[in-house]
């Protein structure tokens, strides 16, 4: 079984009903997955904050959200993060590729890696980080606890993990 | 008119719909007009009500009712391709334009100048758009519910508000109450 089949059936295991993405290049073949999936609702957004919007409105109307995007859009979604998703707490798992760590060949997408980790430390949002393959075995304890404790969990996703570039 | 008269004027037609209200004053007057539990009032996060209204008419059957203000949606303007390519036949998107940013001082929006909100509806794709005038909201928001199609309404109103306290309710409150009336 692909990477990819693996981490959408461990969101349909978990109920994930609502997904929406922006792309990233790491997040192609997962992304494809979950638009080929009839248990998943995807809809693309055009901004990462945009999505989260979204999620908040799918989970009011009872469907389990999640959001597919990239670290460097953390930046963007630091006010809704807090003002939405924090403040009504509503669950919210984040599946982010992990650009500018190991084996990035753009050097622009380090400089947001840097502040990453940073920023969701200084959100409070529980983070996990898989680097290897068999971290995604993880997934399916982090969705539970993420729709346990109602507030937006981070998996960082980086190149090691996808396999390279 | 302005906004909060708007608002009195369609309250009885919001009152047995979700709606989904946009930050700051439209949320305060919606509150002091005719507060529901079914109204989920924004307290931060401009921008973002066009996309949770949507979301949450994605999610279920009941119609949804946005109400968004010119600014708003000039500040994530890409919601309106999301909604015109994503269609929800239980969601109504109603932007009150008054051209200007009301919660901060009324400073001048660009929709109040040489951008037409409809015109840009229509160009990202929605495909029932109306624009109307402020006097004739509540039968244009009446035939949109009773269309069962998704419309976009762009209510062009004067600019203005009324002085409403802040809403301080918990977060967590309003967000419980509205859930319960959309499992209702």
């Amino acid at each position: 079984m692909s990477i990819n089949e693996k981490i959408a059936d461990t969101l349909i295991e978990n109920e994930v009903g609502f997904i929406t993405t922006v792309p990233c290049k790491q997040l192609a073949g997962v992304i494809e997955e979950v638009e080929n999936r009839p248990e998943i609702h995807h809809v693309p957004s055009n901004k990462e904050d945009e999505g989260m919007g979204l999620c908040a409105g799918a989970w009011m109307g009872g469907k389990r959200p999640a959001i597919i995007m990239q670290n460097t859009a953390l930046g963007v979604t630091i006010n809704t993060l807090a003002t939405l998703t924090q403040y009504y707490r509503m669950p919210l798992p984040m599946l982010i590729s992990y650009r500018g760590e190991l084996g990035e060949p753009v050097a622009c997408q380090v400089e947001m890696a840097v502040h990453t980790k940073a920023l969701l430390n200084q959100m409070n949002i529980p983070t996990y980080h898989f680097h290897k393959r068999e971290d995604a075995e993880e997934l399916d304890a982090i969705l539970k606890y993420t729709f346990m404790c109602n507030k937006p969990v981070a998996i960082l996703t980086d190149a090691t993990f996808w396999g390279g570039y | 008119m302005i906004r909060s008269e708007v608002l009195k004027e369609i309250a009885p037609i919001l009152r047995d719909q979700l709606v989904v209200c946009n930050i700051g004053i439209p949320s305060q007057e919606l509150h002091a007009i005719d507060d529901q539990p079914s109204n989920f009032y924004m307290l931060g996060t401009m921008g973002l009500a066009s996309s949770i209204g949507l979301g949450l008419a994605l999610a279920q059957d009941k119609t949804v009712i946005t109400i968004d203000g010119d600014g708003s949606i000039l500040t994530n303007l890409g919601t309106l391709p999301t909604v015109a390519n994503n269609v929800a036949d239980n969601f109504i998107l109603l932007i009150v334009d008054n051209g200007s940013y009301g919660s901060t001082g009324d400073q001048p929006t660009y929709a109040g100048k040489k951008t037409s909100l409809s015109a840009v509806a229509q160009a990202c794709g929605c495909e029932n758009v109306v624009e109307c005038r402020a006097e004739e909201t509540g039968a244009v928001l009446q035939q949109a519910i009773d269309s069962r199609q998704m419309t976009v309404i762009v209510c062009k109103c004067e600019s203005g508000n009324a002085k409403m306290p802040v809403i301080t309710m918990d977060p967590v409150v309003i967000r419980d109450r509205f859930m319960k009336a959309v499992q209702a």
